[in-house]
């Protein structure tokens, strides 16, 4: 098997970070082939949620949308939208949100709207859908995003969702933790091959650093094997291998 | 009572130019006959309601029906921008869009309120983000805890436009599958049109089963496969593919304009539309 790529230890560093048996709320891409890997190995109990409705769903392959024909086909429960925000989100059922930006600070507020001002955007982004609830619903929140001097910025264009309950961030490079106190993110793991230099220099604040900076267990076969299948099932690749 | 008509009736005599417009189905049962059908007849001027306006709003938009759009998240699920979107807020074209935009959670309320005849839905939501200041929310505080919570204007359009498996008869309509926000759309709207894609004597209840009396619908129309390149669970599967490819067909202006002339405006119904897809594949 060839070496994996940063982005497969990335999906694989996230998809450990669920536990057997928790709920968790998956948005699309990234997240989403990270929860179906951790259920496709050490986390078969692990149930997704969709926003589109579809709770508990166990697809065969990561879906190209949050509303797929197969979420629904393979769901606990099929809920309506309102439904779905209301009772299970806002009524604190779910354990962990599972988030993507475009751009990510160092409180980790994201940013999903616009690159640019509101008014005249650079870049209209597709904006919030369900990612503001989500990051201050969930009992704890998970981010996965590429590590970039463009996604990591000093100040958001717009905040579209808070980082409060923010515990880890986790990049093509390392792991992102808030310190406790005043909950600013800071690097507390490195993939195996990544260094800190890098992490600096793809980081556009000066960057915390732990004491003790661990190195992330490469991927195992078993794996780097479910996630390739499930990357290769899907209909649109969101890693590079 | 609905009438059962002609989906090109039904748009003619309830969708009137300036209205504002909901075309509702939440990845699932996405109606984009309907959508095509209000290209066709040039409607011009609508505010058009949806929480992910998906490519059904990205044709509307790029063939210059909207004014303002009414959404929460605004991308090609899985495949990344919906073009047409983008070039009508970043660059004006065809025409300037009005945006107003609020999140997923935000809008189900506004839909919930406006089914419930309720001036405005309440949510713990938009605090501290920035879209608080860019849309159109409130704060109230709980006349019994004093909890601050965020208010959304109710939504009410002039039209709802669902799609759904089946009907019967006398109009009586049942969806089932990921239901989104339908019900509650038809429900608050003033007016309201369901396109099916079978007539039956008589429904068979479903697990999950939404029933829209007749008597809350003004028009059903028979349109098989009328969501499709979405979907509609029993019938058929999302057409990922077609997703995937509208990247390339809305990125660029001419490819546009060229595609819908030829697949929505040079086709006389939906059926039509659905041959030359087929035949161009």
């Amino acid at each position: 098997m060839t070496a994996a790529s940063s982005d497969e230890i990335m999906a694989v560093a996230a998809a450990r970070m669920l536990q057997d048996g928790e709920v968790c709320f998956v948005g699309i891409g990234l997240p989403s082939l990270a929860a179906n890997l951790a259920r496709a190995t050490h986390a078969p109990d692990l149930v997704l949620v969709y926003e589109s409705g579809t709770i508990g769903a166990k697809p065969s392959a990561p879906p190209l949308s949050i509303g797929d024909g197969e979420l629904a086909e393979t769901a606990d429960a099929i809920v309506s939208v309102p439904e779905m925000f209301a009772y299970w989100l806002q009524g604190a059922r779910i354990d962990v949100g599972f988030l993507g930006a475009a751009q990510i600070d160092r409180f980790g507020n994201l940013n999903t709207t616009v690159i640019g001002s509101y008014a005249r955007p650079r870049v209209r982004l597709p904006g919030a859908g369900g990612a503001p609830e989500i990051a201050r619903s969930c009992a704890r929140v998970l981010v996965i995003l590429r590590q970039t001097p463009r996604a990591f910025v000093e100040r958001l264009d717009f905040v579209t969702s808070v980082g409060a309950r923010v515990e880890a961030v986790v990049t093509d490079i390392g792991v992102l933790e808030p310190e406790p106190e005043r909950r600013e993110l800071t690097l507390t793991a490195l993939h195996p091959g990544a260094t800190l230099e890098q992490a600096q220099a793809n980081t556009g604040w000066p960057l915390r650093v732990a004491p003790e900076l661990k190195t992330i267990d490469p991927p195992r076969e078993v794996e780097l094997q479910a996630l390739r299948r499930l990357a290769r099932a899907a209909p649109s690749t969101a890693i590079r291998t | 009572m609905a009438a059962i008509t002609s989906l090109s009736d039904a748009v003619a005599q309830l969708v009137q130019d300036g209205d504002a417009v909901a075309l509702e189905g939440f990845t699932h049962l996405i109606p984009f006959a309907a959508g095509h059908e209000l290209i066709r007849q040039g409607k011009r001027g609508l505010t058009l309601i949806r929480l992910t306006p998906d490519l059904v709003y990205d044709q509307l938009i790029g063939a210059g029906a909207a004014r303002k759009l009414v959404f929460s998240w605004g991308g090609n699920p899985g495949v990344g921008s919906l073009h047409r979107f983008r070039d009508a807020v970043e660059n004006g074209w065809p025409v300037p869009l009005e945006i107003e935009e609020h999140t997923h959670a935000g809008m189900a309320a506004a839909w919930a309120a406006g089914a419930s005849n309720l001036p405005f839905g309440v949510l713990r939501g938009y605090a501290g983000t920035d879209l608080a200041r860019h849309t159109r929310v409130a704060w109230i505080r709980c006349p019994f805890t004093g909890e601050e919570l965020a208010a959304v204007p109710a939504l009410r359009p002039d039209v709802a436009i669902v799609h759904a498996q089946e009907a019967d008869r006398r109009g009586n309509v049942q969806l089932w599958g990921i239901a989104g926000v339908q019900k509650e759309a038809v429900l608050a709207a003033a007016r309201s049109i369901v396109t099916v894609e079978r007539i039956v004597d008589e429904l068979e209840g479903r697990p999950g089963g939404v029933i829209l009396p007749s008597w809350v619908l003004d028009a059903v129309c028979c349109v098989p496969g009328g969501a499709r390149p979405s979907y509609a669970l029993g019938f058929y599967d999302r057409d990922n593919d077609f997703y995937v490819r509208w990247d390339a067909i809305s990125r660029d202006r001419d490819a546009f304009r060229a595609w819908v002339e030829r697949h929505v405006l040079g086709t006389r119904d939906h059926d039509e539309h659905l041959r030359l897809l087929g035949a161009g594949r």
